[in-house]
């Protein structure tokens, strides 16, 4: 091939670059392979439920939701902010497709002399995402340190302290050093070129469109240094880029892959419908003396395919949920998926008023809790369980008694999570197997059991209203 | 009850109907909450002239009625409310009953979205929608009663009718008929916020914090310099009128249900 005929004195640097790469990816590849087993293993630690009905609305959901980014435009400007670094991750990646080729065949610009007439321009849009993706992450931060959006302050929100904002500073500033390595290796690429250094002068291509603005910078380089600087920014800029992919294995900002199949699973019934529970049908029917519409053992599926505790865990099912294991799968994708935006937590009327339940947290201590059990797994062996639980240990039972179950939470994620669904399960566990209900809730219980209303009114007096129909309307 | 000129107003049950052989158009679901609150028996008693005034068949299940087991439900206790449910789709089910409406949106919501998996299949209306449905067909013409112009009026939206079930504009076009200036509060439709009542919270004390739900609400709402809050939900109607009542303002600012509104606008 021509492309391999252009190395001579520089052929053995460029074994050694070929061989570092090809360590460098296998690397990455070992390290994220080895996350997504460890973190698919742990989103199946949940509940089996199918969600693969209605393809054709969840394919709709999702293009909408997560491809289009919908819920994110609620706020145009931030919308359009998050728009420029999800299109810029997308479409810079066609570009790291020829920067990995490059690395694992020790060429340079493999594409150029095939697309020649189109490569600037590719070129030149991706620049232009680099520089908005640049532009828009220090924007980000400047709303994080600067204007202090209270939604993603620390000061305010206890379940930021300490990794989570440090893990979104991480990230930012990674994204702008990827983004500076990329436009000034362009740069300095271009530079090379014009001086006609080697193999460089050789790409069929010539300035770009924003770059060609940063040569200057280079102007006081010796070509050798300027070589340095290239291959320098280059290694930067891809050896970055997979230090972030695995990165993102284990930060809040695996939403970038699991905000898709998040969306696409998500909740399609109603957002105030509250998911049945078969195996209590069953029991109620009995001591109702009803026909049983399940079957004897409580496995009918119902609409949602939900299989009943009994059916799925291998062990005495319990009502409602205690930890993650009793939690369903989407659940715990759901906690993977969060990125700590925390427009749940903004929505909630018992945050706002200053109760200690916080959306966010309930799905960062979920997946807090899945983080523990794979490091338990890690030290003690993949069978390990230790004696902790989500209610509990890491979610209170003053924060989910708290919740005024307004699906604002649920409306405000942009992608689709429902912390109140893991509010609910852990309610049915506290109120059914542990008996622990408020003692107000004990009354209200009581007066529906016995009086067929939440208070103490005698039934037979439910209809008296009615006598009032007919007397004129009090003005008070 | 005799129709007397006196007792213009009738509320049948199914009872009657099913010992005189008829089957109304629509039963009304009345709640706990308009069977018991002294307040908001005024919303059911509003709601039942409405019907009486328009003409439409309705019934009533009166003692036989009993709570749809929501409160119970969101507070975790799953057989208590599974108990209720079913007790009450015999009953349904027994008068056969098709189409359903109610005032509350914890109760519509209820016997919409979660009796059909227990065998309680009806059609249910919120009674925001089936105002919106007499005032389009003209049946309601808010004309003959007292008038609303001048008067500045917030929409409160109820989580059960809006977020959950998506019910946003039936209640405003309910209200728009009433010839008044309505104002929003920035936290409306989708963002609207809570009263603090759902989910149980109406029947225990709020967790420790730094303010009442429904005090934060209703500062938002007299911050739109409404004279009326109005609302669709009988949880919302007390916890906006407890508001009120906190703040101060229960001379100046009024909490009343879009059915009242509409029986007031209409004369009744």
């Amino acid at each position: 091939m021509l492309i391999f005929s252009r190395y001579n004195s520089n052929r053995r640097m460029n074994y050694l670059q070929q061989v570092l790469f090809f360590i460098a990816v296998g690397v990455t590849a070992w390290y994220i392979t080895r996350r997504v087993q460890l973190i698919s293993r742990a989103i199946k630690l949940g509940r089996a439920e199918n969600r693969t009905d209605h393809p054709d609305e969840r394919l709709r959901t999702m293009l909408l939701v997560a491809f289009g980014q919908k819920k994110m435009f609620t706020n145009p400007l931030v919308g359009i902010m998050h728009f420029v670094i999800y299109l810029g991750f997308i479409i810079i990646n066609i570009e790291i497709l020829e920067i990995i080729l490059d690395g694992i065949l020790g060429t340079h610009r493999l594409f150029a002399p095939y697309i020649t007439a189109v490569y600037p321009f590719l070129i030149g849009v991706f620049e232009i995402l680099a520089a908005g993706v640049l532009i828009v992450c220090v924007g980000f931060l400047a709303r994080r340190f600067i204007a202090r959006v209270s939604r993603l302050q620390a000061s305010r929100h206890r379940e930021l302290r300490g990794w989570p904002v440090s893990d979104a500073t991480i990230i930012l500033v990674a994204e702008i050093i990827l983004m500076i390595a990329f436009l000034t290796w362009n740069a300095a690429d271009s530079a090379l070129r014009d001086r006609g250094v080697g193999h460089y002068a050789e790409a069929p291509v010539g300035d770009f469109l924003i770059s060609q603005y940063l040569k200057p910078l280079f102007a006081g380089f010796s070509n050798s240094a300027l070589v340095a600087y290239e291959r320098g920014a280059w290694w930067i800029h891809i050896l970055g880029i997979m230090a972030f992919a695995v990165y993102v294995t284990y930060s809040k900002h695996l939403h970038i892959a699991l905000g898709f199949p998040n969306v696409y699973f998500s909740d399609l019934q109603p957002k105030g419908e509250m998911q049945n529970m078969p195996e209590i049908t069953k029991e109620v029917q009995l001591a109702l003396g009803l026909p049983l519409t399940t079957g004897a053992d409580g496995s009918q599926a119902n609409d949602n395919g939900e299989q009943p505790v009994e059916a799925t865990s291998g062990e005495i099912g319990r009502f409602g949920a205690k930890d993650v294991y009793d939690l369903k799968w989407i659940n715990l994708m759901n906690a993977y998926s969060c990125t700590e935006c925390g427009r749940c937590t903004a929505a909630c009327p018992a945050n706002i008023t200053g109760k200690k339940l916080s959306p966010r947290k309930i799905m960062m201590d979920t997946r807090d809790r899945l983080e523990d059990i794979q490091r338990g797994w890690k030290e003690h062996g993949n069978d390990h369980k230790d004696d902790k639980s989500l209610l509990g240990d890491y979610i209170t039972v003053e924060e989910i008694n708290a919740c005024t179950t307004c699906q604002a939470c649920v409306t405000a994620c942009p992608v689709n999570i429902n912390p109140l669904d893991i509010i609910l399960q852990l309610r049915r566990y506290r109120v059914m197997e542990e008996a622990q209900a408020p003692g107000s809730w004990n009354a209200m219980f009581s007066n529906i059991e016995n009086n067929m209303a939440p208070w103490k009114f005698s039934p037979s007096d439910r209809f008296n209203w009615a006598e009032q129909v007919n007397e004129p309307v009090s003005t008070k | 009850m005799e129709a007397t000129a006196e007792n213009v107003y009738k509320v049948p049950t199914m009872a009657d109907m099913a010992a005189a052989g008829e089957e109304p158009e629509i039963l009304f679901w009345v709640g706990c909450a308009g069977s018991f609150d002294d307040r908001y028996k005024r919303v059911t008693i509003a709601f039942v002239r409405i019907l009486n005034h328009v003409g439409i068949k309705f019934a009533v299940l009166g003692p036989e009625e009993a709570c749809t087991g929501d409160p119970a439900r969101r507070a975790g206790n799953e057989f208590l409310f599974q108990m209720q449910a079913m007790a009450n789709i015999q009953v349904l089910n027994g008068y056969n009953v098709k189409k359903i409406v109610t005032a509350c949106p914890h109760c519509f919501n209820t016997l919409k979205n979660e009796y059909p998996e227990l065998g309680g299949e009806y059609e249910v209306v919120h009674h925001s929608q089936f105002l919106q449905g007499l005032i389009n067909e003209g049946r309601v013409r808010v004309k003959d009663g007292e008038s609303f112009k001048g008067r500045r009026i917030t929409f409160h939206d109820s989580c059960y009718l809006g977020r959950a079930n998506k019910i946003y504009e039936a209640p405003r076009e309910v209200l728009a008929a009433l010839d008044a200036d309505l104002v929003e509060m920035k936290r409306s439709r989708t963002n609207g916020l809570c009263c603090g009542a759902g989910g149980a919270q109406y029947f225990k004390e709020p967790e420790p914090g730094n303010k009442d739900v429904n005090v934060e609400r209703v500062q938002e709402a007299i911050g739109t310099g409404a004279d009326t809050i109005a609302v669709a939900c009988p949880f919302c109607m007390t916890m906006m009128s407890d508001g009120v009542k906190n703040q101060n303002r229960e001379d100046a600012v009024k909490v009343y249900d879009i059915s009242e509104l509409i029986a007031r606008g209409e004369g009744l």
